[in-house]
């Protein structure tokens, strides 16, 4: 006899899987969009820091990129927490869809 | 065979974990099942386990303790009593959800307000649907026979669900009784090895416990806990076969005591069976035909077992030691839920004993079988459910 669908849960709603959580593209989420402006940004890696979601991508050189936006949900902490130059913050975040 | 000695139900409880030397234990400290712990932390100290004990700030944290280190890939117990249980709360759900087969003697004690340090079953009876197995124990033996098949109950494969011993508090955790302990290569063997399930320090293979999972699939997790509750009473039954071969103690779902040929019967837990066990000998010497059934595994419930025990009975009794205010008392639902599988259906009445610690004394039992007698011979049943032993 072939097993129910719930026969075949892992135990106890264990995930088995590493890293799955790259399948859950929180980007959907998004109502705030976060924008880079690049010449107000000092490199302090501030942004990528913070993000609680990795979505502040990084370059083989280890300098700031463009944010990850299948991932970022736009709470706005990497606008919050940038520094930014001589008061002009490198991250606003916009209304999405725009 | 064991040492026989003269201890308590704690010290005796405190006995088995030292002899399973559990790999993590957690402890804070609540009246009457402090003791148990303190004498444990003993051995720890003294170098007889070699368990990790976590000296925690609440009983929440002790739960959440248990859970992190059961998820970890450790055989975990801990002990408590009333308003510690209350606070682990929100924890038993999450260690009965995720599967960990933790151990736990709760110390039955009544909750608060008013205070009461005394015992009831209030505690365990909140804790009824939480997803635990509940064995609940007559006197200090039982608590510790009951603690070392919890192991073996809790850690089976097949079903990995956590164990509450429940015994009275003060009534047995702290008065002195006679108990076989069994020898400690005996008790290891039969615990045998801790098994894990998915541990988290296994490096190797990385997961996640705990996610987050809504409409689409928690119905279904609920649904597969339900069905390992479905697999624990043969379990129990296979543990208890085992227990008997080691130690010539018999023990099962529940026992029953002179009921086979009573046409009238109560149905008690724990430390009072024992009283209602003499008072039935005195009516059997009147010619009353009177029996006693004793529910030791209280979840999973074993409904069509004790309904066959029942079924050919003309009154029952129903004594709980704990109170659903606005309800029957809880072992009283159970009863009656039993009872709706039978075709002949006895009279059942609730008497709800012995709150705070009240004690339970011979002309209580005395004043219910009168009470089943006349129910047995009119077949009316007056007050289904009534307070006794209490001041009026
Ligand atoms: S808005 Fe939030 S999620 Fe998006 S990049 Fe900034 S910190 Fe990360
Ligand atoms: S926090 Fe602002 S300034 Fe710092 S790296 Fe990020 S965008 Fe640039």
């Amino acid at each position: 006899m072939s097993k129910k669908y719930w026969e075949k849960l892992p135990q106890g709603s264990v995930v088995l899987e590493a890293g799955s959580s790259a399948k859950f593209k929180t980007g959907g989420w998004r109502s705030m969009r976060p924008k880079w402006i690049e010449e107000n940004c000092i490199q302090c890696m501030f942004c990528w820091m913070y993000c609680p979601d990795m979505s502040v991508k990084v370059t083989a050189e280890g300098k700031r990129a463009e944010f990850d936006f299948e991932y970022c949900k736009g709470c706005g902490i990497c606008a919050l927490e940038c520094p930014g130059k001589k008061g002009n913050k490198a991250i606003v975040m916009e209304q999405e869809g725009k | 065979m064991g040492d026989i000695v003269a201890v308590t139900g704690n010290e005796a409880c405190a006995q088995a974990f030292k002899q399973i030397n559990p790999d993590v234990c957690a402890a804070y400290p609540i009246t009457p099942a402090t003791d148990l712990m303190q004498r444990f932390s003993s051995f720890v100290n003294d170098g007889k386990v070699d368990t990790e004990l976590v000296l925690v700030e609440s009983e929440h944290s002790a739960m959440s303790a248990c859970i992190g280190a059961a998820a970890a890939g450790g055989r975990v117990a801990t002990a408590t009593s009333s308003q510690g249980l209350a606070l682990m709360w929100e924890m038993l759900y999450i260690a009965a959800g995720t599967r960990l087969p933790i151990i736990m003697p709760l110390v039955n004690r009544a909750l608060s307000a008013p205070l009461n340090i005394h015992g009831d079953h209030s505690d365990g009876m909140g804790a009824r649907d939480t997803g635990w197995i509940q064995l609940y124990s007559e006197n200090a033996q039982e608590a510790y026979d009951n603690t070392i098949q919890a192991f073996r109950i809790a850690e089976h494969l097949d079903i990995r669900v956590p164990a509450m011993v429940c015994m009275d508090g003060f009534i047995v955790s702290h008065s002195i009784e006679r108990v076989e302990y069994i020898d400690d290569a005996d008790v290891k063997k039969f615990v045998g090895e801790f098994q894990a399930v998915n541990p988290l320090l296994d490096m190797d293979k990385p997961k996640s416990y705990g996610p987050l999972i809504l409409t689409d699939m928690y119905h279904e997790y609920k649904r597969a806990q339900h069905e390992v509750m479905t697999k624990v009473p043969n379990i129990v039954r296979e543990v208890a076969a085992d227990f008997e071969k080691m130690t010539g103690r018999k023990y099962d779902l529940f026992e029953t005591y002179r009921l086979d040929d009573a046409e009238i019967a109560v149905v008690v837990m724990s430390s009072a069976a024992g009283t209602t066990k003499d008072i039935i000998d005195q009516y059997r010497e009147k010619g009353i035909k009177v029996g006693l059934l004793k529910p030791r595994m209280f979840r999973p419930f074993p409904f069509l077992e004790i309904a066959e025990a029942l079924q050919h009975l003309k009154a029952i009794a129903v004594l709980d030691r704990a109170d659903s205010f606005g309800g029957y008392g809880p072992l009283f639902s159970e009863i009656t839920g039993a009872v709706m599988s039978m075709n002949s259906k006895p009279a059942v009445i609730n008497k709800i004993f012995g709150l705070g610690g009240r004690d339970y004394l011979p002309d209580q039992a005395e004043q219910v079988l009168d009470e089943l007698v006349t129910i047995a011979k009119t077949g009316k049943v007056e007050t289904i459910k009534e307070y006794i032993g209490v001041r009026e």
